[in-house]
């Protein structure tokens, strides 16, 4: 049996009017990876921010133990003292700054003040090494996509002579190659000797990747599962978080596209509007038909958010050429506004950045897009109207909040998906383009999104969906485009697609561009 | 009962300033031993404050759309100067100079909100520089002089009552009329969209309980006018700032365009995703301030009976700290209109009561900087109580 490195004994908070955590018990040993599950507001970041003393002691009760001494922490410092590093899941990089000036913000290495800029950079470059990632210490880090950035972020941990390392969620915004990347990372820290605690909705990684999986749910912590001989499956993890088995994690769909396409878009190109040299968009055509829902998968930058939001009005891109015909008929959409009229829904990669106004209530949110069909007389919204078009929504959907007065910036992630979906189903689209839909939320509200999905196609809407995970788009569609670089290189039938499928479009485009 | 709590509980902004306010008043009227509350009195209240009223409610667009304007005194002594030039230099008659001079400030909006909102340079500089031209420009048109008096058929028009037609003697009936005919329209419209409320099945007051605040409401109005009446009846610039209130509170609160500006505010790519131009919504805001800065440059030339090149120093300011203390968010897309005015109510009572009193401008200033940042702090302060 290893040693014990901490412990966390009836760990019990609570927020006003609810209690997040109750008699929560924890220990983690000494060169483990140790994966916490569970669905969202189970409670797994407010235990994590208790013993990254984000939440000072004093305002939860109970005691944690680090190396079997007590331990009071009152802030992110005191407990990166003792070597807890956490690693959050909206990095915590100043962008302006260089590799070298993140890793050692807060820590700087200096003398009296002056920074010691040689011992900065060497020490930097070393620690690089060390995460495997091959950049000089001098770049900025705006200059970085985010899986780099998280191995920034880990840099930065283990200048500070890290004992446990927390990551949150560290590969939501990953794509499988950079994901990989970093489990191994992980692996490498783990026969360094350093712990880790990994917190993931990404159940196959954790599966692999994990010692033991500690499953909370509702504030509590139902079982931890010992997972040393890599024995343990996703369906088995699901089961804990859920206190139910999903028989099927993809609702079946009883009803068949038609044969009518909605929506074809022909040689569509679109310039970087940063790289004006480069095309991001090369010559694509694809269609999608009613009641039809259309996968389109490739790997982070093969420019499927891109190719949505260029359809989208214009809203990305410049030079942008080709032809978009909206049930046959060419169709001009210059912005937003008329791509929206023109029956068009964009629902937004990033809910939080580019799809909620958080400090705005729910009803708001829902009627935005929609708000000069809720008008009474020309310019002024019928507040009537408006509610009872959110509260309708919101029961049709299974919002769960106390009303839709609420802001939603409070709710979890799940529901506020709902919500940005509320608002595109309100404005009574044709197609709608579903840009990662389910990101980052846990497996029940997933569930339910898909359910929604299938009800719009049964409604006979076209839906585009974009999607990282794999298994989601086979699961979810009737024929997936697969992109690589800028171009559509494949299309599959439900029946012919597979993970391996698609990956051997996107090796053989590779192949032929080389 | 649930529900009103959480409607107080999400307004606890307002009312704690609403609540401010009054405990303000009573204050005062006490210190200044019942001079704070004398016909006379209240009526100069409301016409040192009008201007800064008046720019506060273009101020507080600007704001919700998460920016300022620093050039609204400025702006407002260059449109006093233009307006003045035109009548009293060149004699124009009076009519087609004040809309000449609000068509200008239309211009100047324009400009300044093409540059902001087109080119996106920030606001701040933007107006910093309006700040500086419209200053420079209002001393090239006056010579560095004052111009004065302005011309009688002006002055009647702005800063003077509205005449009691009614006839009465030491009573401005028609003060009580006006008044009493506008609470009258306010509750019949209420009632109204209450009955519309209870069609849809929506949760409404209770009828005692609304009774109980139009009667409140009401009471409080009549009073006011009640002291008004007793001096020399309505100002005319009340008429036109309760009017300003009125169309603009239901153009952020009721209209598609006010729905835009607050979902600008509170998050800009958001509102663009779904549909808003949001570079015209920028633009017209501020294409709107300039209207209103020459709305305040004409009402306070029309106070002053005079053109002065140092017109509307430090109104910017005034009028941003009537909107920070009336709630608005420094980070946009939060604030009201009825906030903005409340917020600078409370700084032209605390400056009129405390001119009565006898305090000296210098630690007016003084006290004036501490309520705003005790409002902001205590706004900051509610604000992560509840986000918890």
């Amino acid at each position: 049996m290893a040693k014990e490195l901490l412990l966390m004994r009836n760990i019990t908070k609570t927020f006003p009017g609810v209690r997040a955590l109750k008699d929560v018990c924890l220990d983690v040993e000494e060169g483990e990876i140790h994966a916490i599950v569970g669905e969202n507001g189970a409670g797994k970041s407010t235990l994590m921010n208790i013993l990254s003393g984000v939440y000072p002691s004093g305002e939860y009760e109970g005691e944690i133990l680090f190396d079997g001494e007590p331990c009071v922490f009152r802030s992110i410092r005191d407990s990166e003292e003792k070597g807890i590093v956490i690693i959050h899941q909206e990095l915590a990089l100043v962008p302006y700054l260089s590799i070298a000036e993140n890793v050692f913000l807060g820590n700087e290495r200096a003398r009296r003040g002056v920074v010691d800029w040689d011992e900065t950079y060497t020490r930097t470059a070393g620690l690089l090494e060390k995460v495997h990632l091959n950049e000089k210490p001098s770049v900025l880090t705006k200059d970085l996509g985010v899986g780099k950035q998280q191995l920034v972020e880990i840099a930065k941990a283990l200048s500070k002579h890290v004992r446990l390392l927390i990551l949150d969620e560290p590969t939501a915004a990953l794509n499988d190659e950079d994901s990989g990347r970093l489990l191994t990372l992980l692996l490498d820290l783990k026969a360094e000797g350093i712990t880790s605690i990994i917190i993931s909705h990404k159940l196959n990684e954790v599966e692999k990747i994990a010692d033991r999986i500690t499953v909370l749910r509702d504030g509590a912590v139902i079982e931890t599962l010992d997972n040393g001989e890599r024995t343990i499956r996703e369906d088995r993890i699901i089961k804990g978080m859920v206190g139910r088995e999903i028989v099927d994690r993809f609702p079946k769909r009883d009803t068949r596209p038609s044969d009518e396409i909605a929506l074809a878009v022909e040689n569509w190109t679109v310039r970087d509007p940063l790289r004006p040299d480069c095309l991001k968009i090369k010559n694509v055509s694809f269609t999608v038909r009613r009641g039809e829902v259309v996968g389109l998968v490739g790997l982070m930058g093969a420019g499927r958010t891109e190719l949505a939001m260029s359809i989208f009005g214009r809203s990305y891109g410049m030079d942008i050429s080709g032809r978009i015909l909206l049930g046959g008929e060419p169709a001009e959409l210059p912005s937003p506004k008329e791509a929206i009229g023109r029956g068009l829904a964009y629902l937004t990669e990033d809910r939080k950045s580019s799809g909620l106004i958080l400090i705005d209530d729910i009803c708001r949110n829902i009627s935005l897009a929609s708000l000069s069909r809720l008008c009474g007389r020309k310019g002024v919204i019928d507040c009537n109207r408006e509610v009872t078009a959110a509260e309708g929504l919101r029961k049709r959907l299974g919002i769960k909040t106390p009303s839709i007065f609420q802001k939603t910036g409070n709710l979890s992630g799940g529901n506020q998906q709902k919500t940005v979906l509320a608002r595109w189903i309100l404005s009574d689209p044709d197609v709608l383009l579903l840009d990662e839909p389910t990101r980052g939320i846990d497996v029940g509200a997933k569930y339910e999104i898909y359910c929604i999905i299938n009800e719009l196609a049964a409604a006979g809407k076209a839906v585009v969906l974009i999607s990282s995970e794999m298994p989601e788009v086979l699961g979810m569609s009737d024929r997936i485009y697969v992109m690589n670089e800028g171009r559509i290189v494949g299309e599959l039938s439900r029946e012919e697609a597979s993970q391996e499928a698609i990956m051997k479009c996107i090796m053989q485009s590779n192949r032929e561009v080389a | 009962m649930e529900k009103m709590k959480e409607m107080f509980m999400a307004n606890i902004r307002q009312y704690a300033m609403m609540v401010a306010l009054i405990f303000i008043v009573i204050l005062f009227q006490y210190l200044t031993e019942g001079v704070l509350l004398r016909p006379l009195n209240i009526t100069n209240i409301i016409q040192q404050n009008s201007y800064i009223l008046i720019l506060a409610i273009g101020m507080l667009l600007c704001i919700l759309t998460g920016n300022i304007d620093l050039s609204v005194g400025s702006v407002a002594a260059f449109i006093g100067a233009v307006a003045a030039t035109m009548m009293v230099t060149w004699k124009w008659p009076v009519l087609p100079s004040v809309l000449l001079a609000l068509l200008l400030g239309v211009a100047i909006g324009c400009w300044q909100g093409y540059w902001i909102a087109y080119f996106r340079i920030p606001a701040f500089i933007v107006t910093l520089a309006g700040m500086l031209c419209f200053r420079g420009l209002t001393l090239v048109m006056l010579r560095g002089q004052t111009i004065a008096p302005m011309p009688q058929s002006f002055q009647k028009s702005i800063s003077t009552f509205i005449p009691d037609v009614l006839g009465g003697a030491d009573l401005n009936y028609t003060a009580l009329a006006v008044v009493a005919a506008a609470i009258l329209a306010f509750a019949f419209a209420d009632l109204r969209s209450r009955r519309k409320k209870i069609a849809c099945g929506f949760d409404v007051l209770s009828f005692p309980l609304w009774t109980l605040k139009i009667l409140t409401m009401g009471a409080v109005l009549m009073a006011f006018s009640w002291q008004l009446a007793r001096h020399r009846g309505l100002p005319v610039v009340l008429v036109l700032l309760g009017s300003l209130v009125l169309i603009y509170s239901f153009i952020t609160g009721k209209t598609v365009f006010g729905r835009h500006v607050y979902a600008f505010g509170g998050n800009e790519k958001a509102a663009k995703l779904s549909g808003i131009d949001t570079n015209r919504v920028f633009f017209l805001v501020y294409a709107n301030m300039g209207l209103l800065a020459a709305v305040a440059g004409l009402v306070f030339m029309g106070r002053l009976n005079a053109a002065s090149p140092m017109a509307g120093t430090n109104f910017e300011l005034d009028a941003i700290g009537a909107c920070y203390i009336g709630g608005a968010s420094a980070s946009g897309g939060i604030g009201t209109v009825a906030g903005a005015i409340i917020g600078g109510l409370i700084m032209g009572i605390l400056n009129n009561g405390m001119s009565i009193v006898g305090v000296s401008i210098d630690w007016q200033q003084v006290v004036k900087g501490l309520v705003l940042l005790g409002a902001v702090a205590f706004d900051v302060y509610t604000k992560r109580r509840t986000a918890r």
